[in-house]
This record gives structure tokens, sequence and C-alpha cells, in this order.
């Protein structure tokens, strides 16, 4: 059983130019670091003796809105710049220890390494970080909606400056 | 109104009637509903056909083929992508059919009327509602009280026209 600070120690050690930062928030730290080495490092801390992070328990997309905000003429906000994360939490089942990673990609270009490959069960997880804040996972196998309809066009719906369309096949959609 | 069955027999062999109440009795006594179920209404349907509550009583069976079937309650949350699979399941149904909608959500989009991106607020915008029956989930009796609300709209229609 390892902390969370030993294991930063390890990655940083391991990956100096790809783990980031380790911010020591009470209950949670997280990891940040490059989304395009994620599943350089979820493999590592999968298999690598004293670590066997055995189970993704969740991943999940969030949407950091902190870029310029740009109200337009209906009074409606748009974001520009800043970024999108995603948040892995793992699990070792074998030796009881969690830790929580964190990557952010730009709103514009949201490309993220998959970690299909690693754990099965990130396929739909990332389906569904796709579906509602458009993250494009690299090398994942079937990247498509998983909840919205397919001919869904107007966007990603848990984005901050998401807006609604007035009608989806003739049906209209405002109450 | 008296229904059929309930209209004394002028002679004990044979019973004297309209065609109209002929086919309305038939209708409305084997309403065979689609088996087809959304959200936690769907809970209270499926309570509603149990023995408790024996919806059978009143001739509806689940039928899992909208070929042969004769109602359609919608009883749950109509997301966009679920509506346009109702209305096809509604438009392989046969003539005569009929809709109950069951609950908020399938009333009016119920809960996510405002911030619902996903979800239809109202099953009537894509095909015509019969009966409406309130409720969070309605209660089984509140659905039988719908059903049979539909059985009286059933009783008056005629050949001629649907809705007298």
């Amino acid at each position: 059983m390892k902390t969370r600070e030993e294991i930063f120690n390890s990655l940083k050690q391991e990956f100096p130019r790809d783990v980031l930062e380790f911010q020591n928030v009470p209950v949670e730290p997280v990891i940040t670091v490059n989304p395009l080495a994620i599943n350089k490092i979820c493999h590592f801390l999968r298999d690598v003796e004293g670590f066997e992070f055995d189970t993704l328990m969740c991943l999940s997309g969030i949407d950091d809105a902190n870029g310029e905000k740009i109200t337009e003429a209906d009074g409606t906000v748009t974001i520009k710049g800043g970024v999108l994360s995603v948040y892995y939490h793992l699990y070792s089942i074998k030796l009881n220890h969690k830790v929580t990673l964190k990557v952010s990609a730009s709103r514009e270009n949201p490309e993220v390494e998959s970690v299909e490959s690693i754990w099965k069960c990130a396929d739909w997880h990332e389906r569904e970080a796709y579906d509602m804040f458009g993250f494009i996972f690299l090398h994942h196998p079937d990247l498509r909606r998983i909840l919205m309809p397919y001919d869904w066009e107007a966007g990603y719906p848990l984005r901050k400056d998401y807006k609604n369309p007035e009608f989806y096949q003739g049906i209209k959609i405002p109450y | 109104m008296k229904s059929l069955l309930d209209q004394e027999f002028t002679d004990s062999n044979i019973v004297i009637t309209k065609v109209d109440d002929l086919l309305n009795w038939a209708r409305l006594s084997s309403l065979w509903q689609l088996g087809f179920g959304l959200a936690c209404c769907a809970i209270e349907m499926m309570a509603t056909s149990a023995s408790h509550y024996d919806f059978d009583r009143f001739g509806v069976i689940p039928r899992p083929s909208p070929r042969q079937a004769d109602i359609i309650i919608i009883s749950g949350t109509v997301t966009l992508k679920m509506a346009t699979r109702i209305k096809r399941l509604f438009e392989q149904m046969a003539d005569p059919k009929y809709i109950i909608s069951m609950g908020s959500c399938s009333n009016s989009g119920g809960p996510y009327w405002e911030h619902g991106y996903h979800v239809l607020k109202g099953i009537d915008r894509i095909i015509p509602v019969d009966v409406y029956v309130p409720g969070c989930p309605p209660r089984p009796e509140a659905l039988l009280e719908g059903l049979l609300k539909l059985q009286e709209k059933i009783r008056k229609e005629s050949m001629v026209s649907k809705t007298v």
C-alpha cells in the first residue's frame, strides 16, 4: 500500500517530463499529467509491481470554463480558450490503495490518449466523455456518441457554453 | 349508459344490439397493451399488471408486438432519441389504436421541463394522446382510472366518426 505522495514521487522519477503537478488538496490529492502520455503512465501504474492498479473506478470529464467569456448579441455566453479536464480514479484491489489522475486539454482541440487498451471499462466511459464534452480520445477503437442520438449536431451538452437547439428532426425541444 | 352485458336480455337466446355497441364493447374489453416501459412509471405499470391490482380483469395484457397491440402506455421519460423510436412503434400499430400518457414526464417533460436538453416535453408533440394520467409516478389506482376513462371514450365511438 502506497500513499498518493509516494506514488507521485515514483511517477515523477519515471516520467519527469510528463508528470506535471501534485495538488495536495484534502481527501483526494490529484496528480496532473500530460494528456498525450496518460496511456504510458496508466500502463506503468497497472503493470509495475508495487502499484498494480487493476481497476479504473471512474473516468469523468469536466468543463473548467476558465477561458475568455464572450457575451453574444442575444445574451448567451461563449467561452474561448481555457481547458477541459478528464479525471481518472484508479484503485488497486490487490494492494488497497487509490490514486486520482487529471489531464487538461485545450478547449478548441481536446485530444487525450485513450486508456481503453489498459482497462476495457474505459471504452464506454470515454465514449460518454466524448458525447458530453467532445474529448477526442486518440486510438480509441469506436469513438462515437453513446447517450445522445448519433445524428446530434448541436454540440456537447455538458459544456458550460452549450446552447440547445430549437428542433431535433422536426420535433420542438424547448418547453 | 349501461354496457352491453349489463343490459337486460329480452329473450334468453337473442341479444339485440347495435353494431357500434357490439364493436365498442369488444374493443374496450380486450385492450392489449404494447409490452413497453420507459422509466419509474413502468414500475408502477408493472405493479398494475401484477396480481394485486390485476390489469387483466379489464382485459389488458401485454402484447410484445406493435402489430397486434391496441394501446400503448407511454410510461416514463421520453428522450429525444427514444421519441423517434416511439413514433415508429406507434405507426406500426394497426388501427384502432389508443395512447395513454402516464406520468408528468410523458405529459409535459416533468422535472426535465426546463433543463432537460435531451427530453421530449410531452409525448403529444409526436403522437396523439387519448388520456393523460397525472402523477410522478401515478399510483396503480390512477392508471386504472385512466384506463376506465379510455374505455368510456371507446364506448362512445361510432363507425361513422372515431369520437362522437
